[in-house]
């Protein structure tokens, strides 16, 4: 069966899947029962699984974060919900030192089944703390997983997923496109969790990107194929394990890429995915990857966050850049 | 006038091992388990020790010894029952021990041979936690687990006067009060966060943090084993019947070094521990058993040999320890595969330095 529906939506029914599935996974968060969370994608889920299983947490991410672990430890499974991206730091400890390493201080005794979905990345306006691009703090540290979700279809099964799996996911949800429609088929997933998926086949340049931007990609991609350009572009979908294969097999026949991310550029998973193509590559590599990225200064006030975030024409430029070097 | 160490202090045996009644708790163990617990305590205190030596041997990394909180940690030991589950800080050697779990296993992760040292959920006893506060958030959540199972169990939590500090144990407060899960806080205030005295930490006595968060606080003397013991096991019975968290301070002293990379005489003085070892729990445990029960010197000879047999076969069990290969490391990072641990795999064993496990 196919249905129509947001982003939000998705994720809600996802997740009311999730929760009908299995009785011992909780959902947790600030103002996410009663109120539906800030962005409504817990609405009305309180009311039909109880307070009991729909947690509406004091205003501390830490202890959220961390009382999971002890609800892990007590053969419970969570999605917590911190409220914004930026919020997410007052949990680090609890995330890289605890969730991340208690499966193996335990010699795998312990199952740390904790999805930690994050609003991430900016274009909605926002005042600071609620734009940020933290995903490559995670994708860093051994015994997390990181995952994107940008459609509701993707939205619909990557929360499911994520919600039955061992290993903890923090779940990126790019928060611009909370409000986009999208086709949901819910019989059946389409894709394992951690895979990356070519979302236009091309045979120019591979561009690869997440959440919000696949969207934007797919725009520029469109713009370009006017211009005689033809773009493969690749939703990564998840960012630590990355689906390298995937992404190798597009630049072996391409021979270029672009990486597009809102995260600033050092130490990024854009700079991570440059330095594994390089390798795998070097001999069909046409030109030297690019990443078109956020600049390295805070997420600045969102007047200026257009000029920011990676736009079409500033994708674009990175396109020209790369086939510059045929001439 | 009581000094600030010793208000609200509750108290059954005084440092001389006389009976007295100092709060409003009365002590229901009989003579059997009074002689029961004094030898979990010289037991305790000698594997300790074995420890402290085979670190000084170079057969140990590092060792976190209990000595002087042999008092505190078994009168709580004693108070769990075996369905509570035990999150501990570092130090908690002698509640591992009541738990049932073998003194090589406290050793492990010392010997740097695992990460862990025993299953947890075969002694309820989770493993050590280093980062000050956090696991006390883990036992605030495992409590929340505990009431939507319907157990009528509860869940305690090791910590000390440094961890007080953590904001995640004042969350954890919050939490526990919040959703009045049945946990039991037991922070051993041992006086010192490595060099940093408990005044540094708290311009009030610990205990009184419970009722600023909405639970009962108690301040029992952490060297009194038979009011640790009563007090805790109170706090348990209240978590059991769902009357919510209580926080417990015993009132203790770190007799040793904060562990063997430490050197406490750069930060306190030999006069103040002295003082201390005149308040020592095993003593006054001790001079109890033969005033009032009559316990003859070969009995407590017969712990002391126990406890010696008890050393000598950790101590071989130790030197026989040993981590093998090193492709140990990638297993259990994940529960599901990963494409950078088969990557690390095959590196090592291209390498020579890994042996292929199954």
């Amino acid at each position: 069966m196919t249905e129509t529906m947001t982003v939000v939506r998705a994720l809600n029914e996802g997740l009311r899947r999730a929760m009908q599935d299995n009785p011992r996974l909780l959902l947790m968060g600030e103002d996410i029962g009663t109120l539906g969370g800030v962005f409504r994608v817990t609405d009305g889920l309180q009311k039909d699984f109880g307070a009991q299983r729909v947690i509406d947490s004091p205003l501390s991410e830490s202890a959220i974060i961390g009382t999971s672990v002890g609800l892990a430890v007590a053969g419970y499974r969570t999605v917590c919900e911190i409220q914004f991206d930026g919020f997410v730091f007052p949990a680090f400890n609890q995330i890289v030192n605890q969730v991340a390493k208690m499966h193996k201080r335990t010699d795998g005794i312990y199952t740390m089944g904790v999805v930690i979905r994050l609003p991430f990345q900016g274009g909605i306006g926002a005042i600071e703390h609620h734009s940020e691009s933290p995903e490559a703090y995670f994708a860093h540290t051994p015994g997390l997983r990181v995952v994107s979700c940008s459609t509701p279809h993707d939205a619909y099964w990557m929360i499911q997923q994520a919600a039955a799996s061992d290993d903890p996911v923090i779940f990126c949800e790019p928060k611009s496109r909370y409000w986009d429609k999208g086709e949901v088929a819910t019989d059946a997933p389409t894709h394992g969790l951690y895979e990356a998926v070519v979302v236009r086949p091309g045979s120019d340049i591979t561009m690869v990107g997440h959440g919000s931007y696949v969207k934007v990609m797919l725009k520029a991609a469109e713009t370009a194929q006017a211009e005689g350009r033809s773009i493969e572009v690749i939703d990564l979908r998840s960012l630590a394990p990355l689906d390298l294969e995937t992404i190798e097999a597009s630049v072996k026949k391409t021979g270029r890429l672009v990486v597009v991310q809102e995260a600033p550029h050092s130490a990024s998973v854009g700079a991570e995915i440059v330095s594994e193509i390089a390798r795998r590559c070097f001999y069909e590599l046409r030109a030297p990857a690019l990443v078109v990225s956020g600049y390295h200064v805070p997420f600045p006030i969102s007047r200026y966050e257009d000029v920011y975030r990676p736009s079409v024409e500033r994708i674009l430029d990175g396109v020209d850049r790369v086939l510059e070097y045929d001439s | 006038m009581e000094t600030e160490s010793e208000q609200g202090l509750i108290q059954l045996l005084s440092p001389e091992g006389q009976r007295v009644t100092q709060g409003e708790y009365a002590s229901s163990l009989n003579g059997d388990d009074v002689f029961k617990m004094y030898r979990d305590m010289v037991i305790s205190r000698r594997i300790d020790s074995e420890a402290t030596a085979l670190q000084r041997q170079g057969e140990l990394a590092l060792w976190a010894s209990l000595l002087g909180q042999e008092g505190a940690q078994v009168g709580a030991g004693w108070a769990l029952r075996p369905n509570d589950f035990v999150f501990p800080s570092y130090r908690e050697h002698a509640v591992a021990w009541c738990r049932g779990i073998p003194p090589s296993g406290m050793l492990r992760l010392f010997r740097a041979v695992s990460s862990g040292g025993w299953d947890p959920y075969e002694f309820n006893y989770s493993v050590p936690a280093i980062v000050l506060g956090s696991q006390v958030l883990h036992a605030v959540g495992y409590a929340m687990g505990i009431q939507r199972d319907g157990r009528e169990d509860a869940t305690m939590v090791f910590f000390g006067d440094g961890a007080s500090s953590e904001g995640d144990t004042l969350e954890a407060f919050v939490w526990a009060a919040s959703f009045n899960a049945p946990v039991v806080f037991f922070c051993q205030n041992n006086q010192f966060g490595i060099s940093t005295p408990v005044t540094t930490q708290s311009r009030s006595p610990l205990y009184l943090r419970g009722p600023g968060f909405g639970f009962p606080g108690h301040r029992v003397d952490g060297n009194d084993p038979l009011a640790v013991y009563e007090v805790t096991k109170e706090a348990l019975a209240r978590a059991r019947a769902g009357d919510g968290p209580t926080l417990i301070e015993a009132y203790t002293y770190r007799m040793g070094a904060h562990t063997t990379s430490d050197d406490p005489s750069r930060y306190r003085m030999g006069a103040d521990v002295e003082k201390w070892r005149l308040r020592d729990p095993i003593e006054r445990m001790k001079a109890l058993l033969s005033r009032e029960y009559g316990v003859t010197v070969d009995r407590f000879e017969e712990v002391r040999e126990e406890a010696e047999t008890v050393a000598t076969e950790l101590r071989s069990e130790i030197l026989a320890m040993q981590a093998t290969n090193p492709m140990e490391m990638f297993d259990h990072v994940y529960a599901h595969e990963h494409p950078r641990i088969d990557e690390g795999r095959r590196d090592l064993i291209e390498l020579g330095l890994g042996k292929a496990t199954s």
